[in-house]
């Protein structure tokens, strides 16, 4: 026996053509058994969860695309209470969107919502020119301008609109955005605050925290509008939408602060010490090694914060702040419109319009976190 | 950032913070001064105060404000409104924020000396019993062992308790957290009756899915009834404010109505004459202009029709006059003469 022939019997000297995977192994019945068949438990709560889809989606289609009243007025939709009435919708879009804001001023909402978007889309976008001095202008020189000129500088031409006339998805923006642009810095000044050696600083800290996060939302929105007003001598009146600001934004930043901290603390020890080693100072070490790694963290933190500060802003109705849900509350008990498929049709715009914003937020956080993502995470 | 704009955004930022109204005054001076009434509303009540389609509130509290308006300043239009929930109402009326409360507030001995004055009642309210027509029933007494479908922690649900006790009735309480809640359980059949106060039923009922087949019954178990409110040190304002709404009612005693006020006004008769500030000196008495009843009527309308306009059996809500209608009429609307 040569031993040519025996390797030319085993061996194969050419490389088989490459097949496609079989079938059972990717394509769409793969993906069904790994991910949604696999194993009992699994094939059980899929099974499950699509009974539930076709006992709810037909019925939800139905209801909101079938059967609902699209044109017309509240006549159309008396005449067919058994379909949404987006009517509703459309003939008050207007003040959904801007509530009692002078009509013809609107054009500065929409000015500063345009600002605002741009600002965003500028600050999205990676390859745009003097991100920090846009990030700086948009964080800390934005909101002053954007309120200068919302509430109108007549020395400028802009007439007044006083905050009682805001209203609608604008009130709701304007109350979260300032949660937002406040809470930030100053959640992050209370976290190094709460962790600082000085005494009084951490206690004076410690106490604002604590007291802001042990108290609800909805005491601290009383508080602010009714209790507040009257501690102030006969005559004296602060802006009711300032009160709801000041404390939606205190009340958030102490969360803030609490997410901050443990972005902090999730930095190992040889940071700081590999800092102090540079000869850096604490605000130095602070601002160049230590918060952007801690924020880095704590984005999933601090966006999760936002997206409850967002939502919590519906809050401000009972204190007789109109934003979008108020709006629609307010809108509801108009007689004209008192048809049975009325309510749930403002209900659910009002929803998709909370859960639009929202997944837009964590859809930002996301691309944010795989942005600066340089290895910590697993 | 210059010096200027800093000061110039200082400037606009102070008018934000502590603005000092001059409330020593008097709120009538005040008003005329800044030239519109500040009016807290409700949120949101049908046929009470609503923002229509165009985003103007309307309603029967709002007109109240409209009418006070065209007394003041001969113009219904120069009102500003501050809805307010329930909790904050008598808070704004007494830090100064609003001039005058005109949210559905019910008129109590103990709101009456501790929040302010009410000025008068502008819509006779009283809890009342919703059922479906199918029931056969005409009377609240025949509710014997109904379930009854009401909201938790009300005063409606402590009078239904008052009411079925006191007539020696059997009863149970579905009672709900939310308003809607308490709708939807009555409209799915959960219990026979339906409790708030009979201005609320009205509204609910075109939301039944079928409204035709549900009933109001006549009854009414409460006293409702629901006025503006001013604050309590303020003599001159308070007049101004309970003569609006006497004036609403006299008009409509008198037959003067928003279409015939300009004729009615040259009319001979001296009670008209008085009343309209043709003869005399009413208005001027009390710092209004002596023809405020005249702008008020031609502004707004008398009391009948702000009510038929906004409550009344021509509206979706579909409310029969019943105790809001005229003395005369049968109802216990009644205002002393202007003379």
């Amino acid at each position: 026996m040569s031993e040519s022939t025996q390797s030319k019997a085993v061996v194969n000297d050419t490389l088989i053509e490459a097949r496609p995977a079989p079938s059972s192994a990717t394509g769409p019945l793969r993906w069904l058994q790994d991910n949604l068949f696999g194993g009992w438990g699994n094939t059980l709560l899929t099974l499950l969860s699509l009974w539930l889809i076709w006992l709810v989606l037909p019925g939800a289609l139905q209801w909101s695309l079938i059967d609902a009243v699209w044109t017309g007025g509240s006549d159309a939709c008396r005449a067919n209470p058994d379909g949404a009435c987006w009517p509703f919708i459309t003939q008050r879009w207007d003040q959904f969107l801007y509530g009692f804001y002078e009509e013809s001023e609107r054009w500065r909402v929409n000015l500063v919502l345009a600002g605002l978007f741009a600002g965003i889309a500028w600050l999205v976008w990676e390859r745009a020119p003097a991100r920090n001095l846009v990030g700086l202008f948009m964080l800390f020189g934005f909101p002053l301008l954007a309120y200068l000129f919302l509430y109108g500088v007549p020395a400028l031409g802009l007439p007044v609109v006083s905050t009682d006339q805001w209203g609608g998805f604008m009130l709701t923006l304007v109350i979260a955005l300032t949660g937002i642009v406040v809470s930030l810095p100053l959640g992050v000044v209370l976290a190094l605050g709460r962790r600082s050696q000085m005494p009084v600083v951490r206690s004076l800290c410690i106490i604002f925290i604590e007291f802001w996060r042990g108290v609800p939302l909805i005491t601290v929105l009383f508080m602010a509008s009714v209790m507040f007003p009257l501690f102030l001598p006969d005559g004296v009146t602060v802006d009711q939408l300032l009160r709801a600001m000041v404390g939606v934004s205190l009340f958030a930043s102490a969360y803030m602060a609490e997410v901050v901290r443990g972005g902090l603390q999730a930095i190992s020890k040889g940071q700081y010490e590999g800092a102090s080693s540079l000869g850096l100072g604490y605000w130095q070490s602070m601002r160049l090694v230590i918060l952007p790694q801690a924020l880095k963290i704590v984005i999933p933190g601090i966006v999760n914060t936002f997206i409850g500060l967002f939502k919590d802003t519906t809050l401000v109705l009972i204190i007789g702040l109109l934003d979008l849900l108020g709006m629609v509350q307010s809108a509801l008990a108009d007689a004209q419109w008192s048809i049975r498929s009325v309510p749930y049709t403002g209900y659910v715009f009002v929803g998709f319009v909370f859960w639009c914003s929202c997944y837009g937020m964590a859809i930002y956080s996301r691309r944010l976190e795989e942005k600066l993502n340089t290895g910590h995470s697993k | 950032m210059t010096l200027k704009n800093a000061l110039m955004t200082g400037a606009a930022l102070a008018t934000l913070i502590p603005a000092m109204s001059a409330q020593a005054a008097g709120t009538l001076d005040n008003v005329k001064e800044k030239g519109f009434i500040q009016c807290g509303v409700s949120t949101g009540l049908p046929g009470f105060s609503a923002p229509d389609d165009k985003g103007n509130w309307s309603g029967l509290d709002v007109d109240y404000c409209r009418a006070l308006s065209a007394a003041v300043f001969g113009d219904p239009d120069k009102v500003k409104y501050t809805p307010l929930s329930a909790k904050v109402r008598f808070t704004a009326l007494q830090s100064g924020e609003i001039d005058i409360l005109s949210r559905n507030t019910t008129w109590t001995m103990s709101r009456d000396t501790d929040f302010g004055n009410f000025v008068g009642v502008m819509y006779y309210d009283g809890q009342g019993f919703m059922i479906p027509k199918a029931l056969e029933v005409s009377s609240a007494t025949e509710l014997d062992g109904a379930a009854v479908c009401t909201q938790t922690g009300t005063t409606t649900e402590l009078n239904v308790a008052d009411f079925f006790r006191s007539n020696g009735l059997n009863y149970t309480v579905v009672a709900f957290e939310k308003y809607d809640e308490v709708v939807a359980a009555y409209d799915s059949g959960r219990c026979d009756v339906y409790t708030t106060d009979r201005s609320g039923l009205a509204a609910q009922l075109p939301k039944m899915s079928k409204p035709e087949e549900h009933m109001i019954l006549p009854d009414i178990i409460s006293k409702e009834p629901l006025g503006p409110v001013v604050r309590a040190d303020d003599a001159a304002w308070e007049d101004a404010a309970r003569w609006t709404l006497n004036c609403l009612v006299n008009a409509e005693e008198m037959g003067v109505t928003s279409a015939n006020v300009m004729d009615m006004a040259k009319s001979d008769d001296p009670n008209l004459q008085r009343m309209l500030g043709a003869e005399g000196a009413l208005g001027s008495k009390i710092g209004l202009p002596d023809d405020f009843c005249a702008q008020v009527v031609a502004g707004v309308g008398n009391y009948g029709e702000i009510y038929e306009r906004h409550v009344g059996t021509s509206t979706p809500i579909n409310l029969e006059r019943g105790l809001n209608a005229l003395w005369k009429d049968g109802g216990i609307l009644y205002a002393p003469p202007m003379r």
